[in-house]
């Protein structure tokens, strides 16, 4: 039951909003004609390979480039050393920003080219300019380092322990923060009072992004304007150049970031990292374009990662099942240095998500990061969301079962109920609008589920295990205000910056300050604009991901797109709309007051027939003949727009799965997605990014994760060893849709990106545990592979003896 | 390094160039003859998004060296409209929603002309386990599969109207329908 999408000729005006039209941006990306960063060739262009570190952690003794320097073709070499050398052509940090701070953070340096120490595999200790990037290649291979290697340490509990390695002398015990929210003692009290509790340790584990394209830039720089022109794969180019302007020493504002067609993102191209500074400074340095492209081996290395949580958690629990309290400690996986925006995706984009769908009177959540061996983590599509919603959906099950209950009817008697709104919850936040119990009705009549556990027992009767799971998540999007973001540490602002302009002959382009990847803003901006002047949708135009034509942006990450992006468009068409009507009041010879605006035209209250359309005062401003005295020429407006709030999507996705405990194999029978990301812009697009994101989802349950060694080495570095699902592994998906508009933008939209990443994973375990019922299993890690599985229908059946016989019989064969 | 000079016919336009050995095939269409619409995601044959169709049947282009290539006929991406009409293909990719960032997508699509070729009316099953040499990081997956199922009605139809089915025997079977005329890449189409 996909919704069909339709030719927006064919759809009238006034409904283009909330309409399925196909996305304008295709056609260029169907014959070939759009232009991704490596598609780039400038005049003279040179091109640069980095070399990585291949250890874990070392130090590093001694770096011979002489070879390298040597080889035909080879334009330059540079280490750290030559970044500091007294000539450099500015005055950069060449150290990487942390743009987010808590109060007990530790920051650390993090050198773009290593100094005396690498601490994972693949920081950056030299770089090669060369005619071609296989003589680049093959110059990065000439070069020697002497390491000594030193003892590594990959898991963020280790790390803090006692003999754990060191690795950075400003953070003792390899602590970044240690971080706390909600009320601990009033927990505590929950807890002693309580009549029933359910506990947990589960792993989150670390994720590699894994966009279709890699990372790449492009540098051009002109010595006799200072003008340095960057394309690089970016989520948010104005962000880039704040951070790039400091980290190589160039003004901001001689300095263009442009994000040309960027092949998806899912957070890894959101950061700044050394690598594209490096080909910036470079290019400034030889005063020659130069272009950089990762190997998709480099994108193992150095994409940041993200998840990577340690946590034990518990519920708590009343005589009738109501909640009373929950208890988290994780401990969270930062990698080898801060990235961007790493303190905050553990801390305020995890601990304050962790009531869910739930009305929990008491919670604490104490969080330390850890510096660990592995490439910095950070914001991976969801960021910290994913992480609360999987520990409170897996209590929600285990809960349930504590309690004996239908684990449908458990979430149920404890949503925060649909009067409950704005709902403020334990850890900090206050959600918008939700209608819970609508969006688990709808998902349950998908699924039929009056007739699954008939059917489940039948099925067990036959030696079948079915597993129904449910995930009732909750997200955050569209973070703000800026005023509270800065109090917790950010430090950025998060609103979000667009300019509507008209022109003289009456079509209108649309700069907004996001930056699409994928998500088809071109499309649904157009929908938003067109419909806020009331003229046709293909007189709209939208640019993005350039800082030279747009003033201002925060760019495209975090679901916030719609919400921010989309609701200062609108702010902006308002703007615009006010100029207009003093123009067409001036012209008809009323009252600003007495003029109302539809369907693209201006009337006199009363007098329809007194009007003038939008297009001709577009026309009239230009002209600038007859508007009222003082009125400056011209029609456009921007707006930086801060919401009062964040948006809080919602939703109940469920799995039904069968799982064959000899095997260990899974194979999905359903799986349905219910989600309420408030209006829809166009539900058509709203329905591409659940479905790609339940796919993310359902790889993390089953496929996915970064694995390193004793000495950490990634041994998941190719597509050959780490999974990213293919066509066959994910199954096809029945989406559906409730809409509670959120009050806190002009558009009552919430947010999409990264719902279906958020709801999966838990959706998914539960389901297998479900099946896995009879043999004991309450959980399995992820990724769920068929050997974890197996092994735990087995364990289970074999020192348990099982809840069931057959079970035990079936699961106990090894 | 020794050089080579070899032709390529790309999208039906001839070419000589000259490549060291080690040159991958991908890299000669991209940097060499400005064929960009075919994407470099793992240079390892694992992801799909290089595909092309080397004398019509569909390749990974990261693999294949550009000498191994020499005097052969390419399609790629840039070949599947003609005339400024889309290929099926292209049409469902985008009724469907079949693409996101995009950056899959002309692999994609090669790797499904091949696929519709041998199999005109494949199982949703079939689709999947044809695509299982690209990957898409994007889209679930769910989508491409109705992209490749409508091309397959679009192309399927168009026989039926016609009344039958002209087999082309080097570039497979060709479904035309009267003005919508399709015709597979290899059929002459201009280059870029
Ligand atoms: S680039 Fe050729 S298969 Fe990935
Ligand atoms: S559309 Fe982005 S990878 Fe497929």
């Amino acid at each position: 039951m996909s919704i069909e999408s339709v030719d927006p000729d064919e759809v009238d005006a006034a409904d283009i909003l909330g309409s399925a039209i196909e996305r304008r941006e295709d056609p260029a990306l169907v014959t070939g004609d759009a232009e991704y960063t490596d598609d780039i060739q400038l005049q003279e262009m040179a091109h640069m390979a980095i070399l990585r570190s291949q250890y874990g952690h070392a130090r590093i003794e001694d770096i011979d480039t002489s070879d390298a320097e040597t080889m035909d073709g080879v334009v330059a070499v540079y280490t750290h050393d030559d970044l500091h050398r007294d000539d450099t052509p500015s005055g950069g940090s060449y150290s990487l920003p942390v743009g987010w701070l808590l109060d007990s953070l530790r920051q650390v340096d993090h050198p773009i080219l290593a100094d005396d120490r690498v601490r994972y595999q693949g920081d950056a200790i030299a770089v090669v300019v060369a005619e071609d990037r296989y003589v680049a290649h093959d110059a990065v291979d000439a070069i020697d380092v002497d390491y000594e290697r030193l003892d590594a340490v990959t898991d963020p509990a280790d790390a803090i322990g006692d003999d754990a390695p060191q690795l950075h002398d400003d953070a003792d015990g390899n602590v970044a923060f240690d971080w706390e929210i909600g009320d601990a003692e009033r927990t505590d009290q929950a807890f002693e009072s309580a009549a029933h509790t359910a506990s947990i340790e589960l792993e989150n584990q670390l994720l590699i992004p894994n966009a279709m394209e890699p990372r790449a830039a492009v540098a051009d720089y002109s010595p006799g304007t200072n003008e340095l022109d960057v394309f690089m794969t970016s989520q948010n180019p104005h962000l880039h150049r704040l951070l790039m302007s400091g980290v190589i020493g160039h003004p901001e504002h001689k300095l263009r970031i442009k994000a040309p067609e960027v092949g998806g993102g899912f957070g890894s191209k959101i950061h700044h990292y050394a690598d594209e500074a490096l080909v910036a400074w470079v290019a400034k340095d030889l005063e020659r374009p130069v272009k950089w492209t990762a190997t998709r081996t480099e994108t193992y290395k150095t994409d940041a990662q993200g998840r990577g949580h340690v946590t034990t958690a518990a519920l708590a629990m009343d005589e009738d099942g109501t909640i009373v309290g929950l208890r988290v400690d994780t401990e969270a996986n930062l990698g080898a240095y801060l990235s961007t925006f790493a303190p905050a995706v553990p801390t305020y984009l995890y601990g304050t998500l962790l009531s869910g769908q739930y009305d929990i009177p008491a919670i604490h959540c104490s969080v330390t990061g850890a510096f660990t061996n592995v490439p910095p983590v950070d914001a991976y599509r969801g960021a910290g969301r994913p992480e609360a919603s999987f520990v409170i959906e897996r209590l929600a099950k285990l809960g349930a079962e504590e309690m004996g209950m239908d684990p449908a009817e458990f979430r149920r008697q404890n949503f925060v109920p649909e009067d409950g709104f704005p709902y403020e919850t334990q850890v900090a936040v206050v959600y918008d609008s939700g209608d819970y119990e609508k969006a688990l009705d709808r998902a349950l009549e998908m699924v039929d589920y009056d007739s699954f556990r008939e059917r489940q027992e039948q099925a067990r009767a036959d030696g079948r295990y079915l597993g129904i799971g449910f995930s009732c998540y909750i997200e955050a999007c569209g973070l703000a205000p800026s005023e509270l973001a800065g109090q917790l540490g950010a430090q950025a602002g998060l609103w979000e910056s667009s300019l509507v302009r008209f022109h003289p002959s009456g079509t209108v382009t649309a700069y907004c300050g996001t930056s699409g990847h994928g998500q088809g803003h071109a499309t649904t901006y157009a929908q938003i604009v067109a419909n806020e002047l009331g003229i046709p949708y293909d007189d709209v135009e939208v640019v993005e991901g350039d800082t030279d034509e747009i003033p201002q942006g925060m760019g495209t990450y975090g679901s916030r797109s719609a919400a921010v992006g989309g609701s200062s468009l609108v702010k902006s068409s308002e703007k615009l709309v006010e100029k207009a009507r003093e123009i067409a009041a001036h012209q008809l010879e009323a009252d600003p007051a007495d003029i109302e605006f539809e369907g693209g035209e201006f009337h006199v209250a009363g007098a329809p027939d007194r009007s003038i359309g939008i297009k001709a005062v577009a026309q009239q401003s230009y002209l600038a003949h007859d508007i009222p005295d003082d009125m400056e020429p011209g029609l456009e407006a921007t707006s930086f727009y801060d919401p009062e709030n964040f948006v809080f999507p919602f939703g109940t996705h469920v799995a039904v799965v069968e799982v064959d405990p000899e095997s260990g194999e899974i194979d999905f029978e359903q799986y349905v997605a219910v989600d309420d990301v408030g209006n829809q812009i166009n539900p058509k697009i709203v329905e591409g990014q659940i479905h790609g994101g339940v796919a993310q989802g359902i790889g993390q349950a089953l496929y996915e994760g970064a694995e390193y060694d004793e000495n950490a080495q990634l041994v998941t570095g190719s597509m050959q060893d780490y999974a990213v699902p293919k066509a066959m592994h994910i199954p096809d998906m029945e989406t559906g849709s409730t809409v509670t508009e959120s009050p806190h933008n002009p558009l009552g939209v919430k947010g999409v990106g990264e719902a279906g990443t958020i709801a999966a994973p838990q959706a998914v375990v539960n389901a297998v545990t479900d099946a896995l019922e009879p043999f004991g299993v309450d959980h399995v890690e992820m990724p769920m592979t068929a050997e974890r599985v197996w092994t735990a229908a087995g364990e289970q059946a074999t020192t348990d003896g099982g809840t069931d016989e057959t079970a035990a019989d079936d699961g106990g064969e090894q | 390094m020794t050089e080579h000079d070899i032709t390529l016919t790309v999208n039906g336009t001839d070419h000589e160039l000259t490549v060291e050995p080690r040159t991958l095939l991908v890299h000669a269409l991209r940097d060499e003859l400005g064929y960009t619409g075919t994407n470099v995601g793992c240079e390892s044959s694992l992801c799909g998004a290089c595909t092309v169709h080397l004398d019509d049947d569909a390749v990974k282009s990261c693999t294949v060296l550009a000498v191994q290539a020499d005097g052969s006929t390419i399609e790629t991406v840039e070949g599947l409209a003609e005339d400024g009409q889309f290929h099926p293909i292209q049409d469902g990719f985008q009724a469907e929603h079949g693409l996101q960032c995009g950056y899959c997508t002309p692999g994609m699509m090669m790797a499904a002309t091949d696929l519709l070729e041998e199999n005109p009316d494949p199982s949703r099953e079939e689709i999947r386990e044809g695509l299982e040499g690209n990957l898409c990081r994007c889209t679930g997956y769910q989508n491409i599969v109705n992209a490749v199922e409508n091309a397959a009605e679009t192309m399927g139809s168009g026989a039926v109207a016609d009344g039958g089915c002209t087999a082309d025997g080097s570039a497979g079977s060709c479904c035309g329908s009267g003005e919508d005329e399709v015709r597979w890449p290899g059929d002459g189409g201009d280059a870029e």
